[in-house]
């Protein structure tokens, strides 16, 4: 159906957009006080992608050191802070701001909300979030290290005590990561609250909790899951402030505290978070394969209990990052087969995605493109984070190359993956105007084929005993040509992400109009034009069934004939 | 096309729908956000109870703040029945028993500030002198400016009240300010068996 003919003119205010007037420091003004969930949701997004090209340049820096044995391309002291620095960005800054952007873009729109349920938390959330990420990278300058020469944080994105304590790390690079930390968790929590009550109490009529989109489901467990994990974060890190400030002894072994005290906290944020990460990823997912499969979700009560089942078992997994430790084997009992549960609703949703495709009339669009390999290389990452949830397995394994290639598989692999395939499907909505296709088939394939490079060939040096976080490594130990792949791999990755950046740019200034519905999708966001204007709906819309757009099209057959 | 007529609505324009407050949804999501912060305050506490070096030890210094726990448990009954009167538009009650609540916050943060004196000049006991010491500024010290908060936001409404800006319009809000005084509450429930009774 052409986009012209789209049955919306009741809810769609069609009005060109008024000319833009001021100059374009009226313009910075506007974007800096703002309290609409669209503004906020893009300078999420636009400081998530700085953010992931700052974090990915690290890790190329990080790549070149490791790719030939005896390297000194930087210090054994950069290299350190790379990628801490790299680890800290990639989930903190990057991770998170990412998702919740999307959250904040979407979920009114899905909903039929005109906004957020409080939009200037909405705002205080965000400037928060950008004061963690800007005083991290500010420890770049001010960190003074030890000896008056380090600078940023070098303790590993894990910061496991006592090497955080004062006596190990002095200077005040260790504060930053803490305080940027605790700045940029609050500023999360409160998005989550804001997403929640959003969700909860802003639908549109008609909007049952069973009509929301998947994706919205999606944001309101990965809500309440950061309610309960990024908390014990910020609960920790005062913790740790308080022994490097007020010479407390939580973690001070000296005075009877215990490391492990921290490990447990610390993965107690640290497990749930992943599932933080990638649920946003399966919700893009959600949409994406329906509309480009050009059928319904298969087992959308199924899929809607997966999610939650997913955010449930994920609370209680987080001691198989200790299974070295010296845990109880009761205790490793339990965390092998906690691990193993979550791996049912998984299968449970990888199924339905499937069956979503399964004798659909596939395009294969670049969203498509994306959620597809999300699908295979989500299935691998999982595989192996089973093999890494058996306990001597990991006795094996751990804190070799062999989990970071595991983990990069779920954050790259999965999230990467869908929330490029999400941009390639929401970009038109939020500009009004297409990305182009032939840079995005040019950066899906470079993508694809730089990551398998990379992360594929990453498990090998791990199974041969190459561990994690090391500065350099000898020739002679079978290695040597797996680095170097592994590097260039990164590279091909590293281009990818760029060509994937100029092609928002570009097509933000020469891509083609993309009217309301480009892509003759069913939910509510398709409804509005493109961008839609600052209220959303002209007039409230009120939804029958869970594809509101699919009855308007297609009145002589409407899905609420068979919810 | 003929259908574009059609509205984005079809039978249910005409139904019922309501839905939660959001003030309401929003500070009980931030409840359950606090209370794991607290868990794992609470959590750290446990773990280290009897595993400081050196003394003093909680049962020789701590001592029971009966009077403070009354007054503050009492304070989430003031606070209902002020709401329950604001209800009525009975605005003297609501001021009456919105100050008791307040005094009574009070009460028991002045109890606690004597408490750590004590504890500090007297038996020499302060948040870097054992891992006792740690644990418990920490954690008496995060429930008390969780009260500090909860008396701003009170104090807030007692002078909006006296100025005669609240009417029982309010009352939605004002069940939200509550709701958040009942968990602090709560919280000193559990902080009081942790520290008072279990760690001593």
């Amino acid at each position: 159906m052409a986009d012209s003919t789209l049955p919306i003119g009741s809810v769609i205010d069609l009005t060109p957009p008024g000319q833009v007037y001021g100059t374009w420091l009226d313009q910075v003004h506007d974007w800096v006080v703002t309290v609409d969930h669209k503004k906020i949701g893009i300078m999420y997004m636009v400081y998530a992608l700085i953010f992931l090209l700052v974090g990915g340049f690290e890790a190329l820096l990080l790549r070149v050191q490791l790719a030939v044995p005896h390297n000194n391309f930087i210090s054994p002291e950069v290299f350190n802070r790379l990628f801490t620095m790299h680890g800290t960005t990639m989930v903190f800054l990057m991770g998170m701001p990412l998702i919740i952007g999307f959250a904040n873009y979407l979920v009114p729109l899905m909903i039929g909300a005109r906004d957020m349920a409080f939009p200037r938390m909405n705002a205080f959330s965000f400037w928060m979030t950008a004061l963690g990420g800007l005083m991290l990278y500010y420890s770049f300058i001010g960190g003074v290290g030890l000896q008056g020469a380090g600078s940023a944080p070098d303790v590993t994105w894990w910061a496991y005590a006592p090497l955080t304590e004062r006596a190990f790390s002095r200077g005040h690079s260790t504060d930053y990561w803490a305080l940027s930390l605790i700045v940029s968790g609050f500023g999360t929590i409160g998005a989550a609250v804001n997403i929640i009550a959003t969700t909860l109490c802003m639908r549109c009529k008609g909007m049952t909790l069973f009509r929301m989109p998947l994706l919205v489901w999606l944001y309101l467990t990965v809500s309440g899951m950061i309610l309960v994990t990024i908390s014990p974060l910020t609960a920790a890190q005062i913790m740790l402030v308080i022994d490097r400030y007020l010479g407390g002894h939580f973690f001070d072994s000296q005075a009877g505290g215990a490391p492990i005290v921290w490990m447990h906290f610390f993965w107690v944020f640290g497990h749930p978070e992943v599932y933080v990460l990638v649920l946003p990823a399966f919700a893009i997912a959600n949409e994406v394969i329906p509309v480009f499969s050009r059928k319904a979700i298969f087992g959308y009560p199924a899929m809607v209990a997966a999610s939650c089942g997913i955010g449930l078992i994920s609370l209680s997994v987080w001691a198989h990052h200790m299974f070295t430790v010296g845990m109880t084997s009761a205790q490793n009992a339990f965390f092998v087969l906690s691990t193993g549960l979550v791996g049912v609703p998984t299968g449970i949703k990888i199924f339905n995605w499937i069956a979503t495709m399964w004798g659909g009339k596939i395009r294969f669009a670049t969203p498509m493109l994306f959620c597809t390999a999300f699908l295979a290389q989500f299935l691998f990452a999982g595989l192996t984070g089973i093999m890494l949830s058996t306990a001597p397995w990991n006795w094996q394994l751990h804190n070799s190359y062999f989990v970071i290639a595991h983990f990069h598989y779920v954050l790259v692999g999965a999230i990467v993956f869908c929330f490029l395939g999400g941009f390639y499907y929401w970009y038109p909505k939020m500009t009004g105007k297409m990305l182009d296709e032939r840079l995005g088939k040019w950066s899906f394939w470079l993508f694809v084929i730089g990551f398998h490079m990379t992360f594929d060939f990453m498990h090998i040096p791990g199974l041969l005993g190459m561990p994690r976080s090391i500065y350099t490594y000898e020739p002679g130990r079978g290695w040597d040509t797996w680095n170097m792949i592994v590097s260039i791999g990164a590279m091909i990755q590293g281009i990818a992400t760029l060509v994937f950046a100029y092609n928002l740019v570009r097509s933000y200034f020469k891509g083609p109009d993309a009217g309301p519905d480009p892509w003759d999708a069913w939910t509510l966001e398709w409804a509005t034009s493109s961008p839609p204007p600052a209220y959303n709906f002209a007039s409230e819309p009120v939804v029958n069934s869970r594809r509101p757009l699919w009855d308007l099209k297609h009145p002589e057959d409407p899905d609420s004939r068979y919810e | 096309m003929s259908t574009s007529t059609i509205p984005l609505a079809h039978g249910a324009a005409n139904e019922e729908w309501s839905q939660p407050y959001h003030g309401t949804v929003a500070m009980l999501a931030l409840i359950v956000a606090e209370t794991a912060i607290f868990t794992i305050f609470v959590v750290a506490y446990i773990y280290y109870i009897g595993k400081s070096i050196s003394g003093p030890q909680p049962r020789q210094v701590l001592e029971l703040p009966i009077f403070n726990t009354v007054c503050l448990l009492s304070s989430s009954f003031t606070i209902w029945i002020a709401e329950r009167a604001l209800k009525k538009s009975a605005m003297g009650a609501f001021n009456l028993w919105w100050v008791i609540t307040v005094v009574l916050g009070a009460i028991f943060l002045g109890g606690t500030a004597l408490e750590w004196k004590k504890l500090i000049y007297h038996d020499g006991l302060t948040i870097s002198t054992n891992l006792f010491g740690t644990t418990y500024y920490s954690l008496v010290g995060l429930h008390a400016s969780h009260v500090i908060i909860g008396l701003t936001m009170l104090l807030t409404v007692l002078i909006f009240s006296l100025a005669g800006k609240i009417n029982h319009g309010h009352s939605r809000q004002l069940e939200v300010l509550s709701l958040y005084w009942h968990f602090v509450d709560a919280v000193w429930v559990v902080v009081f068996s942790v520290v008072y009774i279990i760690g001593r």
